[in-house]
């Protein structure tokens, strides 16, 4: 189980945008994966409130969806996005990690159903959910 | 009856570029991705500036989907935004010198964005053009598309509601 987790862990490491956002996954299996992103000045997306921009937690949201397709029982070998929606429930705090945790919730052999949900520190309101359908390519 | 004496070219694109790159430049994460407006009177086309660190997966390469959905959420929202703030760049009710100092109105908070992927991002520069099919007191709905070499095969397109800065509160 470790080992799957820091194979994945290496894997997103291995993803430029995911790097260059400092994402960070710290748990992986089961067909759920869990990524924090630490708040960074580089990610604001209003200048007057510094609340990070919501294209920054899509990317996270993306990210953290893939995961969780990778991590499903079926083993797939690959995933991309068909489409993903993002609802901003509230404004992200300043200066806070935002932690992203995404569930597969069906996979056929080709298509996985994916929900996500975005919090920051206060973990009673989320700052974001998502839902998404992604491709799957299952081993030969 | 004459008409009041049109301003000069020169004087004209300038107000608006300069209120346009007000915009644009005060936020941080537009510069992260790397995103650049061309503008033609009031309409706008986003540019995403091809680096590697929009990268996805390195194997194939293509571009992240995070980065083509925060791509076109800026365009959509920048968009929105120009278009509300138009009419006060033309009439002088805005500054664009006072918006580069920071004085920016409060921007439109996105309610809800939901993107389709069509196709694998090459690694090279994206274009996107938003519509804002309604623009009320309080919501906006805009739709953008997003392409690379051919205009008519889409990389993406995305629609989202808006809550207008007007109406918070």
């Amino acid at each position: 189980m470790d080992e799957m987790l820091e194979q994945a862990r290496a894997f997103i490491q291995s993803l430029p945008h995911a790097r260059a956002l400092g994402m960070e996954l710290i748990e992986f299996g089961g067909g759920s994966a869990k990524i924090i992103m630490p708040y960074d000045d580089k990610l604001i997306g209003d200048p007057q409130t510094r609340v990070i921009h919501g294209g920054a937690v899509s990317a996270l949201m993306d990210t953290c969806c893939g995961a969780a397709v990778m991590s499903h029982p079926s083993r797939p070998t690959t995933t991309a996005t068909i489409d993903l929606r993002i609802d901003y429930m509230r404004s992200a705090t300043p200066g806070q990690t935002i932690t992203t945790t995404a569930t597969c919730h069906h996979a056929t052999r080709s298509v996985a159903f994916v929900r996500a949900v975005a919090v920051d520190e206060d973990t009673a309101l989320p700052v974001a959910t998502a839902t998404g359908a992604f491709t799957v390519e299952l081993p030969a | 009856m004459s008409r009041p004496r049109p301003e000069p070219i020169q004087q004209v694109k300038q107000r608006r570029d300069a209120a346009l790159a007000a915009l644009v430049q005060s936020v941080p994460y537009i510069q992260f991705l790397g995103v650049t407006f061309d503008r033609r009177g009031n309409e706008l086309t986003g540019q995403l500036n091809y680096h590697d660190t929009l990268i996805g997966n390195p194997r194939l390469p293509a571009l992240h989907g995070g980065a083509t959905a925060a791509f076109l959420e800026i365009t959509a929202m920048i968009t929105l935004n120009w278009s509300v703030l138009w009419e006060r760049v033309e009439n002088g009710q805005l500054d664009p010198e006072d918006m580069a100092r920071g004085n920016l109105p409060r921007q439109p908070k996105t309610i809800d964005f939901s993107v389709d992927y069509l196709r694998s991002g090459l690694p090279r520069d994206a274009y996107a053009r938003a519509r804002v099919w309604r623009s009320g007191r309080r919501y906006a709905s805009v739709h953008v598309e997003a392409w690379q070499d051919d205009k008519e095969k889409l990389l993406a397109q995305a629609t989202g509601h808006f809550l207008m800065a007007q109406a918070e509160d």
